[in-house]
Protein backbone atom coordinates (compact mmCIF):
# COMPACT_ATOMS: atom_id res chain seq x y z
CA UNK A 1 0.00 0.00 0.00
CA UNK A 2 1.44 3.41 -1.05
CA UNK A 3 2.38 5.48 1.99
CA UNK A 4 -0.38 8.35 1.49
CA UNK A 5 -3.09 5.97 1.32
CA UNK A 6 -2.08 4.12 4.41
CA UNK A 7 -2.25 7.68 6.11
CA UNK A 8 -5.41 8.88 4.46
CA UNK A 9 -7.23 5.42 5.53
CA UNK A 10 -5.69 6.27 9.20
CA UNK A 11 -7.75 9.77 9.27
CA UNK A 12 -10.76 9.22 7.33
CA UNK A 13 -12.78 6.86 9.42
CA UNK A 14 -12.11 9.30 12.72
CA UNK A 15 -12.94 12.36 10.72
CA UNK A 16 -16.07 10.58 9.10
CA UNK A 17 -17.85 9.24 12.36
CA UNK A 18 -17.14 13.01 13.88
CA UNK A 19 -19.07 14.66 10.71
CA UNK A 20 -21.73 11.44 10.97
CA UNK A 21 -22.13 12.47 14.83
CA UNK A 22 -22.52 16.35 14.45
CA UNK A 23 -24.97 15.69 11.27
CA UNK A 24 -27.01 13.61 13.21
CA UNK A 25 -26.80 15.22 16.27
CA UNK A 26 -27.60 18.91 14.99
CA UNK A 27 -30.44 17.51 12.69
CA UNK A 28 -31.89 16.03 15.99
CA UNK A 29 -31.76 19.52 17.75
CA UNK A 30 -32.63 21.47 14.92
CA UNK A 31 -35.77 19.56 14.18
CA UNK A 32 -36.75 20.50 17.85
CA UNK A 33 -36.81 23.62 17.30
CA UNK A 34 -37.84 23.80 14.07
CA UNK A 35 -40.64 21.78 13.92
CA UNK A 36 -42.76 23.04 15.88
CA UNK A 37 -41.56 26.64 14.32
CA UNK A 38 -42.59 24.96 11.39
CA UNK A 39 -46.42 24.33 12.41
CA UNK A 40 -46.63 27.54 13.97
CA UNK A 41 -45.80 29.59 11.07
CA UNK A 42 -47.80 27.36 8.84
CA UNK A 43 -50.80 27.43 11.71
CA UNK A 44 -50.51 31.04 11.56
CA UNK A 45 -49.75 31.74 7.97
CA UNK A 46 -52.69 33.40 5.79
CA UNK A 47 -53.93 30.02 4.39
CA UNK A 48 -53.03 28.61 7.92
CA UNK A 49 -55.91 27.29 10.47
CA UNK A 50 -55.72 30.66 12.53
CA UNK A 51 -54.25 33.33 10.28
CA UNK A 52 -52.64 35.60 12.60
CA UNK A 53 -50.99 38.60 10.61
CA UNK A 54 -49.03 40.40 12.99
CA UNK A 55 -47.31 36.79 14.80
CA UNK A 56 -46.66 35.93 11.11
CA UNK A 57 -44.75 38.21 9.52
CA UNK A 58 -42.95 39.02 12.61
CA UNK A 59 -41.42 34.95 13.18
CA UNK A 60 -41.20 34.84 8.97
CA UNK A 61 -38.87 38.04 9.01
CA UNK A 62 -37.23 36.51 12.02
CA UNK A 63 -36.66 32.98 10.01
CA UNK A 64 -35.31 34.75 6.90
CA UNK A 65 -32.99 37.14 8.95
CA UNK A 66 -31.05 34.08 10.47
CA UNK A 67 -31.36 32.02 7.27
CA UNK A 68 -29.82 35.11 5.10
CA UNK A 69 -26.38 35.56 7.74
CA UNK A 70 -23.91 33.86 6.58
CA UNK A 71 -23.40 30.84 8.23
CA UNK A 72 -19.82 31.06 9.26
CA UNK A 73 -20.43 34.29 10.65
CA UNK A 74 -23.55 33.06 12.76
CA UNK A 75 -21.56 29.85 14.16
CA UNK A 76 -18.74 32.48 15.04
CA UNK A 77 -21.32 34.87 17.06
CA UNK A 78 -23.02 31.64 18.63
CA UNK A 79 -19.82 30.15 19.77
CA UNK A 80 -19.84 31.82 23.20
CA UNK A 81 -23.36 29.83 24.03
CA UNK A 82 -21.77 26.59 22.87
CA UNK A 83 -18.89 27.71 26.17
CA UNK A 84 -21.47 28.54 28.47
CA UNK A 85 -23.38 25.08 27.27
CA UNK A 86 -21.07 22.79 27.31
CA UNK A 87 -17.55 24.70 28.37
CA UNK A 88 -15.83 24.33 25.60
CA UNK A 89 -16.08 25.94 22.03
CA UNK A 90 -13.72 23.63 19.82
CA UNK A 91 -15.04 19.94 18.81
CA UNK A 92 -17.55 18.44 17.21
CA UNK A 93 -20.05 18.58 19.87
CA UNK A 94 -19.36 22.54 20.44
CA UNK A 95 -20.38 23.01 17.01
CA UNK A 96 -23.33 21.20 17.32
CA UNK A 97 -24.80 24.15 19.14
CA UNK A 98 -24.89 26.55 16.88
CA UNK A 99 -25.48 23.82 13.96
CA UNK A 100 -28.48 23.47 15.04
CA UNK A 101 -29.32 27.01 15.59
CA UNK A 102 -28.41 27.97 12.29
CA UNK A 103 -30.48 24.82 10.77
CA UNK A 104 -33.24 25.18 12.99
CA UNK A 105 -35.13 28.36 10.69
CA UNK A 106 -33.97 25.98 7.52
CA UNK A 107 -35.74 23.09 8.97
CA UNK A 108 -38.73 25.94 9.67
CA UNK A 109 -39.00 26.47 6.53
CA UNK A 110 -39.09 23.04 5.51
CA UNK A 111 -41.91 22.01 7.56
CA UNK A 112 -43.93 24.96 6.60
CA UNK A 113 -43.52 24.10 2.90
CA UNK A 114 -44.57 20.87 3.27
CA UNK A 115 -47.64 21.53 5.92
CA UNK A 116 -48.74 24.07 3.01
CA UNK A 117 -48.74 20.71 0.17
CA UNK A 118 -51.44 19.63 2.10
CA UNK A 119 -55.05 19.64 0.48
CA UNK A 120 -57.19 22.12 2.10
CA UNK A 121 -60.25 20.39 1.59
CA UNK A 122 -58.53 17.59 4.37
CA UNK A 123 -58.42 20.33 6.70
CA UNK A 124 -61.64 22.37 5.77
CA UNK A 125 -63.73 18.86 6.57
CA UNK A 126 -61.44 17.94 9.79
CA UNK A 127 -62.32 21.52 10.94
CA UNK A 128 -66.18 21.00 10.35
CA UNK A 129 -66.11 17.64 11.95
CA UNK A 130 -65.55 19.21 15.44
CA UNK A 131 -61.86 19.28 15.60
CA UNK A 132 -59.34 21.30 17.80
CA UNK A 133 -56.54 22.83 16.08
CA UNK A 134 -54.28 20.50 18.07
CA UNK A 135 -56.36 17.87 17.04
CA UNK A 136 -55.87 18.73 13.50
CA UNK A 137 -52.44 19.32 13.30
CA UNK A 138 -51.36 15.46 15.15
CA UNK A 139 -53.95 13.39 13.63
CA UNK A 140 -54.63 15.10 9.93
CA UNK A 141 -51.49 17.59 8.96
CA UNK A 142 -48.33 15.93 10.37
CA UNK A 143 -49.59 12.57 8.70
CA UNK A 144 -50.91 14.13 5.89
CA UNK A 145 -47.82 15.80 5.02
CA UNK A 146 -45.11 12.85 6.16
CA UNK A 147 -43.84 12.50 2.98
CA UNK A 148 -42.80 15.57 2.22
CA UNK A 149 -41.72 16.07 6.06
CA UNK A 150 -39.28 13.07 5.11
CA UNK A 151 -38.15 14.74 1.83
CA UNK A 152 -37.66 17.72 3.95
CA UNK A 153 -35.79 15.91 6.75
CA UNK A 154 -33.22 14.41 3.83
CA UNK A 155 -32.57 18.00 2.90
CA UNK A 156 -31.95 19.15 5.95
CA UNK A 157 -29.54 16.30 7.02
CA UNK A 158 -27.71 16.96 3.52
CA UNK A 159 -27.49 20.76 3.93
CA UNK A 160 -26.34 20.16 7.66
CA UNK A 161 -23.41 17.94 6.29
CA UNK A 162 -22.49 21.04 3.68
CA UNK A 163 -22.51 23.27 7.28
CA UNK A 164 -20.68 20.39 9.09
CA UNK A 165 -18.19 20.46 6.53
CA UNK A 166 -17.68 24.76 6.99
CA UNK A 167 -17.72 24.10 11.17
CA UNK A 168 -14.24 22.48 10.06
CA UNK A 169 -12.84 25.97 9.46
CA UNK A 170 -13.85 27.05 13.16
CA UNK A 171 -12.32 24.03 14.93
CA UNK A 172 -15.36 21.74 14.45
CA UNK A 173 -13.64 18.71 13.58
CA UNK A 174 -14.66 16.06 11.20
CA UNK A 175 -13.97 16.15 7.43
CA UNK A 176 -14.14 19.64 6.58
CA UNK A 177 -11.83 20.12 9.24
CA UNK A 178 -9.37 17.43 7.29
CA UNK A 179 -9.97 18.89 4.65
CA UNK A 180 -8.55 22.57 5.42
CA UNK A 181 -5.59 21.64 7.72
CA UNK A 182 -4.28 18.77 5.53
CA UNK A 183 -5.76 19.92 2.16
CA UNK A 184 -5.24 22.94 2.21
CA UNK A 185 -2.55 24.23 4.71
CA UNK A 186 -0.08 21.17 4.01
CA UNK A 187 -0.87 21.47 0.24
CA UNK A 188 -2.38 17.67 0.55
CA UNK A 189 -4.89 17.48 -3.00
CA UNK A 190 -5.45 13.89 -2.15
CA UNK A 191 -6.87 14.63 1.39
CA UNK A 192 -9.12 16.79 0.28
CA UNK A 193 -10.22 14.60 -2.73
CA UNK A 194 -10.88 11.47 0.14
CA UNK A 195 -12.70 14.03 2.15
CA UNK A 196 -14.95 14.95 -0.84
CA UNK A 197 -15.85 11.32 -2.03
CA UNK A 198 -16.56 10.62 1.63
CA UNK A 199 -19.04 13.78 1.80
CA UNK A 200 -20.61 13.34 -1.67
CA UNK A 201 -21.24 9.30 -0.48
CA UNK A 202 -23.22 10.42 2.61
CA UNK A 203 -24.98 13.40 0.61
CA UNK A 204 -26.05 10.55 -1.97
CA UNK A 205 -27.01 8.01 0.68
CA UNK A 206 -29.18 10.57 2.80
CA UNK A 207 -30.94 11.36 -0.64
CA UNK A 208 -30.93 7.92 -1.69
CA UNK A 209 -32.70 6.67 1.79
CA UNK A 210 -35.03 9.57 1.87
CA UNK A 211 -36.55 9.23 -1.44
CA UNK A 212 -37.07 5.59 -1.06
CA UNK A 213 -38.32 6.45 1.88
CA UNK A 214 -40.96 9.47 1.18
CA UNK A 215 -41.84 7.15 -2.30
CA UNK A 216 -42.41 3.92 -0.01
CA UNK A 217 -45.09 5.99 2.24
CA UNK A 218 -46.82 7.60 -1.19
CA UNK A 219 -47.41 4.20 -2.35
CA UNK A 220 -48.76 2.75 1.07
CA UNK A 221 -51.73 5.13 0.54
CA UNK B 1 -84.46 22.58 13.42
CA UNK B 2 -81.97 25.21 11.18
CA UNK B 3 -83.16 28.78 11.38
CA UNK B 4 -81.57 31.83 10.26
CA UNK B 5 -82.53 35.66 10.64
CA UNK B 6 -81.38 38.19 8.63
CA UNK B 7 -78.08 36.92 7.96
CA UNK B 8 -75.36 38.70 6.22
CA UNK B 9 -71.39 38.45 5.57
CA UNK B 10 -69.18 40.65 4.17
CA UNK B 11 -65.72 39.86 2.59
CA UNK B 12 -63.97 43.07 1.70
CA UNK B 13 -65.74 44.79 -1.01
CA UNK B 14 -68.57 41.74 -1.89
CA UNK B 15 -71.89 41.54 -0.02
CA UNK B 16 -71.36 37.58 -0.04
CA UNK B 17 -74.58 37.09 2.47
CA UNK B 18 -77.02 39.66 2.13
CA UNK B 19 -79.91 39.77 5.09
CA UNK B 20 -81.10 35.78 4.35
CA UNK B 21 -83.59 34.33 6.01
CA UNK B 22 -83.95 30.34 6.30
CA UNK B 23 -86.11 28.09 7.86
CA UNK B 24 -85.37 24.53 7.78
CA UNK B 25 -88.07 22.40 8.89
CA UNK B 26 -86.35 18.86 11.06
CA UNK B 27 -86.35 15.32 9.06
CA UNK B 28 -86.43 17.27 5.61
CA UNK B 29 -84.05 17.57 2.40
CA UNK B 30 -83.41 21.47 2.07
CA UNK B 31 -82.16 22.67 -1.30
CA UNK B 32 -80.26 25.69 -1.88
CA UNK B 33 -79.69 26.34 -5.17
CA UNK B 34 -77.72 29.32 -7.06
CA UNK B 35 -75.30 29.82 -10.02
CA UNK B 36 -71.50 29.98 -9.11
CA UNK B 37 -71.25 33.19 -7.65
CA UNK B 38 -74.17 33.26 -5.60
CA UNK B 39 -73.47 33.01 -2.00
CA UNK B 40 -74.14 29.46 -1.57
CA UNK B 41 -70.88 28.29 -0.22
CA UNK B 42 -70.53 31.30 2.15
CA UNK B 43 -74.16 30.41 3.11
CA UNK B 44 -72.97 26.79 3.66
CA UNK B 45 -69.73 28.23 5.95
CA UNK B 46 -71.85 30.04 7.64
CA UNK B 47 -74.55 27.54 8.34
CA UNK B 48 -72.08 24.53 9.40
CA UNK B 49 -70.96 27.53 11.65
CA UNK B 50 -67.31 27.59 10.00
CA UNK B 51 -67.86 31.32 9.66
CA UNK B 52 -69.17 33.95 11.78
CA UNK B 53 -71.88 36.03 10.33
CA UNK B 54 -71.06 40.17 10.46
CA UNK B 55 -75.11 40.40 11.34
CA UNK B 56 -77.98 38.32 12.25
CA UNK B 57 -79.06 35.50 14.30
CA UNK B 58 -78.98 31.73 13.36
CA UNK B 59 -80.67 28.79 15.84
CA UNK B 60 -79.96 24.80 15.67
CA UNK B 61 -83.15 23.69 17.75
CA UNK B 62 -83.49 26.39 20.31
CA UNK B 63 -80.12 27.27 20.61
CA UNK B 64 -78.77 30.45 19.51
CA UNK B 65 -75.27 29.12 17.53
CA UNK B 66 -73.62 31.91 15.65
CA UNK B 67 -72.58 33.39 19.02
CA UNK B 68 -70.59 30.48 19.77
CA UNK B 69 -67.09 29.92 20.56
CA UNK B 70 -64.22 27.95 21.45
CA UNK B 71 -65.45 24.42 23.23
CA UNK B 72 -68.72 25.32 22.70
CA UNK B 73 -68.62 26.09 19.47
CA UNK B 74 -66.85 22.95 18.30
CA UNK B 75 -69.25 20.35 20.16
CA UNK B 76 -71.99 22.47 18.22
CA UNK B 77 -69.93 21.33 14.89
CA UNK B 78 -69.84 18.00 15.83
CA UNK B 79 -73.49 17.68 15.68
CA UNK B 80 -73.29 18.50 12.19
CA UNK B 81 -71.95 16.39 9.54
CA UNK B 82 -70.44 17.55 5.75
CA UNK B 83 -69.73 15.85 2.63
CA UNK B 84 -68.00 17.72 -0.55
CA UNK B 85 -67.55 17.94 -3.98
CA UNK B 86 -64.18 16.35 -3.80
CA UNK B 87 -64.49 14.19 -1.05
CA UNK B 88 -62.12 15.87 1.30
CA UNK B 89 -60.96 12.15 2.88
CA UNK B 90 -57.85 11.71 4.43
CA UNK B 91 -55.42 10.50 1.86
CA UNK B 92 -52.78 8.74 5.01
CA UNK B 93 -56.05 6.73 6.21
CA UNK B 94 -57.67 3.58 4.97
CA UNK B 95 -61.69 3.60 4.46
CA UNK B 96 -62.45 2.40 8.03
CA UNK B 97 -60.10 5.18 9.41
CA UNK B 98 -61.43 7.79 7.61
CA UNK B 99 -64.81 6.94 9.22
CA UNK B 100 -63.36 6.24 12.37
CA UNK B 101 -61.92 10.26 13.02
CA UNK B 102 -64.72 11.81 14.01
CA UNK B 103 -65.25 9.54 16.50
CA UNK B 104 -61.57 9.20 17.45
CA UNK B 105 -61.61 12.74 17.93
CA UNK B 106 -65.04 12.56 20.03
CA UNK B 107 -62.95 10.54 22.41
CA UNK B 108 -64.68 7.08 22.04
CA UNK B 109 -63.21 3.95 23.22
CA UNK B 110 -61.42 2.14 20.24
CA UNK B 111 -63.37 -1.22 20.56
CA UNK B 112 -66.91 1.19 20.44
CA UNK B 113 -65.28 3.01 17.49
CA UNK B 114 -64.42 -0.03 15.55
CA UNK B 115 -68.49 -1.36 16.22
CA UNK B 116 -69.59 1.67 14.90
CA UNK B 117 -67.39 2.04 11.76
CA UNK B 118 -68.31 -1.11 10.73
CA UNK B 119 -72.33 0.01 11.51
CA UNK B 120 -71.74 3.23 8.98
CA UNK B 121 -69.81 1.11 6.16
CA UNK B 122 -72.89 -1.28 6.45
CA UNK B 123 -75.10 1.89 6.22
CA UNK B 124 -73.69 3.19 3.32
CA UNK B 125 -72.94 -0.01 1.48
CA UNK B 126 -69.33 0.24 1.37
CA UNK B 127 -67.94 -2.51 3.81
CA UNK B 128 -66.33 -4.33 1.40
CA UNK B 129 -63.99 -1.79 1.06
CA UNK B 130 -63.21 -1.47 4.92
CA UNK B 131 -59.41 -1.95 4.79
CA UNK B 132 -58.86 -0.36 1.19
CA UNK B 133 -57.02 2.38 0.47
CA UNK B 134 -58.66 5.64 -0.61
CA UNK B 135 -56.89 5.25 -4.30
CA UNK B 136 -58.34 1.45 -4.51
CA UNK B 137 -61.93 3.38 -4.29
CA UNK B 138 -64.15 5.09 -7.43
CA UNK B 139 -65.28 8.71 -7.19
CA UNK B 140 -68.84 6.99 -5.68
CA UNK B 141 -67.23 5.10 -3.50
CA UNK B 142 -65.08 7.32 -2.13
CA UNK B 143 -68.36 9.48 -1.68
CA UNK B 144 -69.98 6.71 0.10
CA UNK B 145 -66.85 6.62 2.51
CA UNK B 146 -67.58 10.61 3.13
CA UNK B 147 -70.92 10.17 3.94
CA UNK B 148 -70.40 7.14 6.42
CA UNK B 149 -67.26 9.58 8.00
CA UNK B 150 -69.72 12.42 7.81
CA UNK B 151 -72.24 10.52 9.49
CA UNK B 152 -70.02 8.98 12.32
CA UNK B 153 -70.96 11.18 15.29
CA UNK B 154 -74.66 10.88 14.64
CA UNK B 155 -75.14 14.62 13.04
CA UNK B 156 -78.20 15.77 13.40
CA UNK B 157 -77.74 17.31 10.02
CA UNK B 158 -75.98 16.32 6.76
CA UNK B 159 -74.41 18.93 4.83
CA UNK B 160 -73.94 18.58 1.13
CA UNK B 161 -71.68 20.54 -0.61
CA UNK B 162 -72.16 20.36 -4.45
CA UNK B 163 -71.84 16.51 -3.31
CA UNK B 164 -72.41 15.01 -6.64
CA UNK B 165 -71.19 17.63 -8.91
CA UNK B 166 -68.04 15.76 -9.82
CA UNK B 167 -70.07 12.27 -10.11
CA UNK B 168 -71.42 10.81 -13.10
CA UNK B 169 -75.07 10.92 -13.65
CA UNK B 170 -75.42 7.20 -12.59
CA UNK B 171 -73.18 7.44 -10.14
CA UNK B 172 -75.13 10.86 -9.10
CA UNK B 173 -78.39 9.12 -8.87
CA UNK B 174 -76.90 5.76 -6.74
CA UNK B 175 -75.14 8.68 -3.96
CA UNK B 176 -79.03 10.93 -4.41
CA UNK B 177 -80.89 7.82 -3.23
CA UNK B 178 -78.36 6.45 -0.63
CA UNK B 179 -78.94 10.69 0.79
CA UNK B 180 -82.50 10.22 0.54
CA UNK B 181 -82.79 6.60 2.33
CA UNK B 182 -80.61 7.70 5.23
CA UNK B 183 -82.33 10.73 5.41
CA UNK B 184 -85.88 8.73 6.27
CA UNK B 185 -84.01 5.99 8.02
CA UNK B 186 -81.85 8.06 10.43
CA UNK B 187 -84.64 10.61 10.68
CA UNK B 188 -81.99 13.37 9.77
CA UNK B 189 -82.37 16.70 8.79
CA UNK B 190 -80.32 16.99 5.12
CA UNK B 191 -79.36 20.62 3.72
CA UNK B 192 -78.42 20.18 -0.10
CA UNK B 193 -76.09 22.83 -1.99
CA UNK B 194 -76.10 22.86 -5.77
CA UNK B 195 -76.04 23.88 -8.85
CA UNK B 196 -77.65 21.48 -10.47
CA UNK B 197 -81.48 21.62 -10.64
CA UNK B 198 -81.58 17.95 -11.15
CA UNK B 199 -80.02 17.29 -7.77
CA UNK B 200 -83.12 19.67 -6.35
CA UNK B 201 -85.61 17.84 -8.21
CA UNK B 202 -84.25 14.50 -7.29
CA UNK B 203 -84.32 14.64 -3.96
CA UNK B 204 -85.33 17.93 -2.31
CA UNK B 205 -88.71 18.93 -0.64
CA UNK B 206 -88.03 22.59 -0.09
CA UNK B 207 -85.54 25.15 -2.22
CA UNK B 208 -84.27 28.56 -1.58
CA UNK B 209 -82.96 29.98 -4.96
CA UNK B 210 -80.14 32.54 -4.10
CA UNK B 211 -78.96 34.95 -6.25
CA UNK B 212 -76.20 37.39 -5.71
CA UNK B 213 -75.79 37.48 -2.30
CA UNK B 214 -79.67 36.78 -1.71
CA UNK B 215 -82.65 35.16 -1.61
CA UNK B 216 -84.66 35.49 -4.63
CA UNK B 217 -87.11 33.19 -3.68
CA UNK B 218 -87.87 30.11 -1.59
CA UNK B 219 -90.61 27.53 -1.07
CA UNK B 220 -91.83 24.12 -1.99
CA UNK B 221 -89.35 22.82 -4.99
CA UNK B 222 -92.48 21.61 -6.60
CA UNK B 223 -93.96 24.95 -6.50
CA UNK B 224 -90.55 26.59 -7.40
CA UNK B 225 -90.38 24.63 -10.17
CA UNK B 226 -93.97 25.15 -11.28
CA UNK B 227 -94.30 28.41 -11.31
CA UNK B 228 -90.77 29.98 -10.32
CA UNK B 229 -91.51 33.69 -9.61
CA UNK B 230 -87.69 35.23 -9.37
CA UNK B 231 -85.80 35.83 -12.46
CA UNK B 232 -82.98 33.78 -10.59
CA UNK B 233 -85.20 30.80 -10.63
CA UNK B 234 -86.97 31.04 -13.93
CA UNK B 235 -82.88 31.39 -15.55
CA UNK B 236 -81.94 27.57 -13.46
CA UNK B 237 -84.76 25.87 -14.88
CA UNK B 238 -84.47 26.97 -18.62
CA UNK B 239 -80.61 26.40 -18.13
CA UNK B 240 -81.87 22.60 -16.56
Amino acid sequence: MPPNLHEILGLLPQATLETIYMTFASTFLACLLGLPLGIYLFVTSPAGLRPQSAVYNILSRLVNLFRSFPFIILMILLMPLSRLLIHTSIGPAAVVIPLSIGAAPFVARVVEAALEEVDKGCLLAAQAIGSTDWQIVRKVLLPEALPALVSGLALTIITIIGYTAMAGAIGGGGLGDLAIRFGYYRFRQDITLAAVVVILTLVELVQLGGTLLSRGLLNKR
Amino acid sequence: MLRLEKISKKYANLQAVDKISLDVPPGSIFGIIGRSGAGKSTLLRLMNLLEKPDSGAMYLGERRVDTLSGRELLLERRKMGMIFQNFNLFSSRNVADNVSYPLEIAGLPRRQIDLRVGELLELTQISDKRRARLRELSGGQKQRVAIARALAAEPQILFCDEATSALDPQTTRSILSLIKNLQKFLQITVVVVTHQMEVIRAICEQVAVLEAGHLAESGAAKTVFAKPKSSAAKELLHAA
